[in-house]
């Protein structure tokens, strides 16, 4: 048991440059059904998306190492069902430190809990491990990993559909529909409580995350007034839908378009933050201290804003 | 003995019939007064108008941003309805009606309905808490009401983003705001008030009024949103800082110097006169002149 928290803790130092508010060890975890089948799992760590059925638990992302016995009692506030499938919306040990414990813990069903996600977040994940010499149990990883651009299948009633988004938050950023739900959870390519963080040592850029936001956007359907129809399960932050994903779109896009507008200019990147380019929005989203500061992400798009 | 025994039934009816902290009724049909704030309420503000706003130099530079082509080109804006806080202002038919607890006969909520995006809400008045912080925004968001004598007190939290006025002014997902009702015979005026911590340094207060109109009835209000103009895909129209065009026009049309017109907390009270200089009005009206209600106001020249 202390051995697999060491070797998780291990790999969460490779990996994770920016967690949501540093390790949790005595957070809550607050449960609110989204609709239909699918679940919010919320802590000050991040978000878990939970769909419940005859078939089993599927998780999307599984929350620090040190929250994995919270997260799976209020899995059983649910249900009793084996934990049948976890999926990884990437690399971050926020996301995915809670996996072998989770596998471990919601055992019980004709085969082992799979741990899917994209094979970019699987070859980081891996690489992250060997590099830290760590002995990474199989469970620890997302070995179910997919390269196409989408992969579906049917559980609990309904069809789930992976969407590979690149180069966004990381090179391996997964979005999951759950189609007879009409629940999207999408990572951390959306976080309305804050800037998106743009991890480029694994793969983030600014245009990719504008382009991962157009992709929710493709998939949502607002219901009348743009209230509601698709519900948006973010990364870090409350239950959103449409209408909130098109302002953070359009707040990415507008400060994307202003630092590119400086950088046509000929100004340097000190310079650039000497701008404040988001000062009007960072009220809303910014931070002066912490693990992503407003400063952090301004850099960010300066530095990737001609990444394709 | 009997006519002792008939006051006590009578004592006993009158304290069951006018329950404590007296709730009053304000159901029926609802017709909006535009008296105040005639032109920015229809037909509508004028760009760069930001008066009477304690704008935050966040609030200022996102107005500024704002381009008008955006409401088109992004099509999810199409549809997407006035908020509870601006819906007071709106094309506003108003209904009002209340359930009741059926043991005590009290109003446990008003819900209302007002035409424009046929905007339902619900005001709580059985003292439920509101929701957490994990819950979805809606537009309408969350509204919960105490009374304070005869008149109503109501605190609206999960607001999603939305606008303080229509000409590019937004008030964040962070804005909560209080009402206050009050019912004067036939007449219903409701003011509130709007705490942003980004895009407002003070409280934004505001009134609105309505009279009873019980032939009055809130049509459907159709909408479908599409592409409208062909745009590339994920296009967001907006000005850079310092390239916005419009935004010198109002001050030019009102002949009102271009700081005064920019809003901030100080321009809205009278001391801020003294810096504005010598103001000279224009000879002669030019714009929305003989304002006096809806009908005279539909375009900048007047006529109806």
């Amino acid at each position: 048991m202390r051995s697999w928290l060491l070797t998780l803790s291990i790999v969460s130092c490779g990996l994770v440059f920016v967690s949501a508010q540093g390790p949790a060890t005595t957070g809550e975890i607050t449960v609110l059904r989204v609709q239909k089948n699918v679940y919010l799992l919320a802590s000050s760590t991040g978000n878990v998306a939970a769909q419940i059925g005859d078939d089993g638990v599927l998780l999307v992302d599984t929350g620090t190492a040190t929250m994995a016995q919270k997260l799976f009692a209020a899995i059983r506030t649910l249900s009793n069902k084996p934990i049948h499938t976890i999926i990884n919306t990437h690399l971050h040990a926020d996301h995915t430190g809670g996996n072998q414990a989770l596998v471990k813990l919601g055992a019980g069903g004709p085969q082992p809990p799979r741990v899917m996600g994209h094979e970019n977040t699987y070859n980081r994940m891996l690489a992250a491990a060997v590099e830290a010499n760590a002995n990474t149990p199989a469970a620890a990883l997302p070995m179910n990993a997919f390269f196409t651009p989408t992969r579906d299948f049917f559980l609990n009633d309904e069809a789930i559909v992976l969407h590979h988004v690149p180069a966004a938050h990381t090179d391996g950023d997964t979005l999951v529909h759950f189609r007879g739900s009409d629940v999207v959870a999408v990572g951390d390519v959306f976080t309305p409580d804050r800037y998106p963080v743009i991890d480029i040592a694994n793969g983030g850029t600014v245009n990719g995350t504008i382009a991962a936001l157009n992709r929710v956007l493709e998939i949502t359907v607002p219901a009348k007034y743009q209230e509601g129809g698709t519900y948006v399960i973010p990364g870090h932050g409350r239950i959103c839908d449409e209408a909130e994903v098109v302002e953070y779109r359009d707040m990415v896009t507008i400060v994307r378009d202003r630092v590119a507008d400086l950088v046509k200019k000929g100004l340097t990147l000190d310079q650039v933050k000497a701008a404040k380019p988001s000062r009007d929005y960072d009220g809303d989203y910014g931070a002066t201290s912490g693990s992503w500061t407003t400063d952090m992400f301004i850099e960010a798009v300066y530095r990737t804003i001609n990444a394709k | 003995m009997k006519a002792r025994h008939a006051i006590g039934i009578a004592v006993a009816f009158l304290c069951t019939a006018a329950p404590a902290n007296a709730q009053v009724d304000f159901t029926g049909q609802w017709a909006p007064l535009y008296h105040e704030d005639t032109i920015e309420r229809i037909p509508g503000p004028e760009l760069g108008d930001y008066t009477g706003l304690p704008l935050s130099e966040a609030g200022r530079m996102r107005a500024d941003s704002w381009d008008a082509d955006r409401i088109s080109v992004v099509q999810e804006y199409q549809c997407r309805p006035h908020s509870a806080d601006y819906s007071l202002r709106g094309l506003a038919p108003l209904r009002i009606w209340a359930d009741y607890d059926p043991a005590t006969q009290r109003i446990v909520a008003f819900h209302t309905h007002i035409g424009a995006y046929e905007n339902k809400r619900t005001i709580y008045l059985d003292g439920r808490p509101h929701p957490n912080d994990y819950a979805p925004h809606t537009f309408q968001g969350f509204s919960t009401g105490v009374w304070e004598g005869n008149m109503l007190t109501i605190t609206t939290t999960h607001l999603k983003e939305n606008y303080l006025r229509r000409n590019g002014v937004p008030r964040s997902s962070k804005a909560t705001f209080t009402e206050h009702w009050v019912l004067h015979g036939n007449y219903l005026t409701i003011t509130h008030i709007v705490y942003d911590p980004v895009i407002l340094t003070e409280p934004l207060v505001r009134s609105e009024s309505w009279f009873l109109d019980p032939g009055q009835r809130a049509g459907l209000f159709p909408c479908e949103y599409l592409p409208e103009v062909p745009a590339e895909a994920g296009t967001v129209p907006h000005y850079l800082p310092g390239t916005n065009p419009w935004l010198k026009e109002f001050a030019g049309w009102y002949a009102l110097p271009f700081e005064a017109v920019r809003g901030g907390a100080e321009t809205l009270y009278p001391e801020y006169r003294a810096k504005m200089g010598a103001y000279k009005p224009k000879d002669k009206c030019e714009r929305f002149c003989n304002c006096t209600g809806f009908g005279d106001c539909l375009s900048p020249t007047g006529g109806r």
